[in-house]
C-alpha cells in the first residue's frame, strides 16, 4: 500500500488507533464510573490515593492517576471516557457534513438551475464564522449529542459543497463522461456511477480536516458551557469545571487539554499525509 | 435573514427563561406580549428587517438596553485585542514565511511547517492556560486576566493585560499566514525575474523583499482576510478565558440567557465586519498588484 509508506499517515494513524483502543477499552483500564464522586477525595493531586463511593454504597480504594476535581471525581476516568465522546462527535460530524455536502455539491454541479440559488445560500452560511453558527445553534436547541453533532456539521457543509461542485464541474468535461452522455446514460447514473467515485480522494482528505475541526469545536462549545450537558464527561466539560480552580490545581485543565491537542494533531497529520499521497495536485497548492 | 430564521425556528422560549422557574403562565404570556413574541413569525421578521435597515438592532431581552448600544459598549476591548493580534501575527508570520521559503527544505523550513501544524491543532483555550500558567503564575511577568481601559490605567497597564491574550490568539493566525507566505514566496522565487535580479548582483535582501515578496503579496493579503473568521471564533474563547468584557463575552452571555436580539445583533455585526474586511482586502489588490483593475 502506497498510503502506509507515508510517514505522516503512519504517525497520525497509529496515534489515532491507540486513542480508539483507549476509548474502546476504557472500562478495563483501571477506571471507575466517570460520574462517581466522593466528598472525601476532593482536589487530590495526580497520583494520590483516596476512596471513592460506588453506586452500591460501597467505598473503594482508588488511585487517582490524574488527580480529582472539586467534586471528588476521578479525572483519569473522565478523560478516558471523554475520548469516546470526542472521537464519536468528530467522526459523526465529519460524516454528516460530507454526506449532505456531497449531495448538495452534486446537485449544484449537475443541475444548472439549482447552482445559483444553492451556492448563494452557501455563501451566506460561509459569511458567518463557524464557531458563532455552532454556538448559536447548539445553545438554542438544548444541547444533546445529536444536536451538537448537527450544529458542528452545518458550518462545514458549504466547504464540502463547494469542493464537490468544483470537482463535478471539471469532471463532467472529461471524455469518459461525454461518452456516457452520448450512450444515453441517465443523469442519476452518471452522477453516482461516473462522477462520485472520482471525488472520493479529495473528499477523504477534506473529511479528515473536518473531523479535526469538529473535535476542536465540540470542546470549545463544552468549554464555554454551551455544549454537551455537564454530566457527560467530555474534555471540554472537564476543563470548564477545572478552570475555576486553575491557579491551585492546573492538572484539571492540563490533562484533558493534552489529550485534546494530541488527538487533533494526530488527525491533522493524518490529513496532511493523505493529501500528499492521494491528492498531489492539492499538495502542491497549499 | 438566515440569522433571523435560524434563531427563531429553534425551540426554547426566551420568555420562560426571563421569567424564571417560579413564573405562572400568565406572567410568561405577559412578557411574551411585551417583547412582541406573540406575533406571527413573518410579522416579527418584517419588523426586525425594517428596523435593521434604519440601524436599529432591537432591544436586548436580558440587558434591557438597545443592542446597538450594547455592542458599542463592548466594542473597545474586542477591537483592541483583534488589532493587537493582527499586528503581532503579521509582523511575526511574514518574515518567518519568507525565511522558510528562502531556505526551502532546510531545518528552519521544516521547523516552521511543524509549528504550523501544531498551531492548527492546539486549541486556543489550552494554549491560553498554558501561557497563563507559565508567564503569569510561574514567572509572574504578566497579570493573569482582566482588562484595563487606556483611559483608566494608562497605556502600560493596558498593554500588560492585553499582550497575553494577543499572543494566545495570534498563534493559529501566525500558523495560517506563515504557511501561505511560504507557499506564495516559493512560487515567486521560482520565476525568471528572480534569476535575473540575482544575476544583476542585487543584494539578496532586496531580491527577497522588492522582487519576490512584492509579487507574493496578493495571496498573503487574501489569507489575512480569510483568517479573520478564525480570529472572531478565537476572540469568543479568548475573552472568556482572560475575562475580557468584550463582544465575545457578550456572545456567550447572550447565548446562555437566550437573548435573541443580542445574539442576532452580535452575529450580524461579526459577519458584517468579516465581509467588510474581505471587501477592503479585495480592493487593496489594486495597490498590491498594478495589473488588477476594477
Amino acid at each position: 500500500m502506497r498510503l502506509l509508506g507515508n510517514w505522516s499517515v503512519r504517525i497520525g494513524g497509529s496515534v489515532l488507533v491507540l486513542l480508539l483502543a483507549l476509548a474502546a477499552t476504557a472500562p478495563w483500564l483501571g477506571t471507575v464510573d466517570p460520574t462517581l464522586f466522593d466528598a472525601a477525595s476532593r482536589d487530590l493531586r495526580p497520583g494520590e490515593s483516596g476512596e471513592i463511593l460506588t453506586l452500591d454504597g460501597e467505598t473503594l480504594r482508588h488511585r487517582f492517576l490524574m488527580g480529582s476535581d472539586s467534586f471528588g471525581r476521578d479525572i483519569y476516568s473522565r478523560v478516558l471516557y471523554g475520548t469516546r465522546v470526542s472521537l464519536a462527535v468528530g467522526l459523526a460530524s465529519a460524516l454528516a457534513a460530507l454526506a449532505i455536502g456531497v449531495v448538495l455539491g452534486l446537485l449544484a454541479g449537475y443541475l444548472r438551475w439549482l447552482d445559483g440559488p444553492l451556492m448563494r445560500v452557501m455563501d451566506g452560511i460561509m459569511a458567518i464564522p463557524a464557531v458563532l453558527i455552532a454556538i448559536a445553534l447548539v445553545a438554542l436547541w438544548r444541547a444533546s449529542l445529536p444536536t451538537v453533532i448537527v450544529a458542528i456539521a452545518i458550518p462545514e457543509i458549504p466547504r464540502v459543497t463547494r469542493l464537490v461542485r468544483a470537482l463535478v464541474l471539471s469532471i463532467r468535461e472529461e471524455p469518459y463522461v461525454e461518452a456516457a452522455v452520448a450512450l444515453g446514460t441517465p443523469a442519476r447514473k452518471i452522477m453516482f456511477g461516473h462522477i462520485l467515485p472520482n471525488t472520493v480522494a479529495p473528499l477523504l482528505v477534506q473529511g479528515t480536516y473536518i473531523c479535526a475541526f469538529a473535535i476542536l469545536l465540540e470542546s470549545i462549545l463544552s468549554f464555554l458551557g454551551v455544549g454537551l450537558p455537564p454530566d457527560i464527561p467530555t474534555w471540554g466539560n472537564i476543563m470548564a469545571e477545572g478552570r475555576v480552580q486553575f491557579v491551585a490545581y492546573p492538572h484539571n485543565v492540563f490533562f484533558p487539554g493534552i489529550f485534546l491537542a494530541v488527538t487533533v494533531l494526530a488527525v491533522n497529520i493524518l490529513g496532511d499525509g493523505l493529501r500528499d499521497t492521494l491528492d498531489p495536485k492539492m499538495a502542491k497548492r497549499v | 435573514m438566515l440569522v433571523f430564521l435560524l434563531l427563531r425556528l429553534t425551540p426554547g422560549d426566551p420568555a420562560a427563561i426571563l421569567a424564571g422557574d417560579a413564573a405562572t403562565s400568565e406572567q410568561i404570556a405577559a412578557i411574551r406580549a411585551s417583547l412582541g413574541l406573540d406575533r406571527p413569525l413573518l410579522a416579527q421578521f418584517a419588523i426586525w428587517m425594517g428596523k435593521l435597515l434604519s440601524g436599529d438592532l432591537g432591544q436586548s431581552y436580558y440587558f434591557r438596553i438597545d443592542v446597538a448600544t450594547l455592542i458599542a459598549q463592548r466594542l473597545e476591548p474586542t477591537f483592541a485585542l483583534a488589532a493587537l493580534t493582527i499586528l503581532v501575527a503579521v509582523l511575526v508570520s511574514i518574515p518567518l514565511g519568507v525565511l522558510a521559503a528562502w531556505r526551502f527544505g532546510g531545518w528552519f523550513d521544516r521547523a516552521l511547517m511543524g509549528f504550523s501544524v501544531m498551531g492548527f491543532s492546539v486549541p486556543v483555550f489550552v494554549l491560553a492556560y498554558l501561557l497563563i500558567w507559565l508567564l503569569s503564575l510561574k514567572l509572574e511577568w504578566l497579570p493573569v486576566q482582566g482588562y484595563v481601559r487606556i483611559s483608566e490605567g494608562g497605556i502600560v497597564l493596558f498593554l500588560k493585560h492585553l499582550i497575553l491574550p494577543s499572543i494566545t490568539l495570534s498563534v493559529i493566525y501566525i500558523a495560517l499566514i506563515a504557511r501561505v507566505t511560504r507557499a506564495s514566496m516559493l512560487e515567486a522565487l521560482g520565476e525568471d525575474y528572480i534569476r535575473t535580479a540575482r544575476a544583476k548582483g542585487l543584494p539578496e535582501m532586496r531580491v527577497l523583499v522588492r522582487h519576490a515578496l512584492a509579487n507574493a503579496a496578493v495571496p498573503i493579503a487574501t489569507v489575512i482576510g480569510i483568517g479573520v473568521a478564525i480570529l472572531i471564533g478565537g476572540v469568543v474563547v479568548t475573552e472568556s478565558v482572560y475575562a475580557i468584557p468584550g463582544l465575545g463575552r457578550l456572545t456567550v452571555d447572550a447565548v446562555l440567557a437566550r437573548d435573541f436580539p443580542t445574539i442576532q445583533g452580535v452575529i450580524l455585526f461579526f459577519s458584517f465586519v468579516y465581509v467588510a474586511v474581505n471587501l477592503l482586502i479585495d480592493l487593496s489588490y489594486v495597490f498590491l498588484d498594478p495589473r488588477i483593475r476594477y
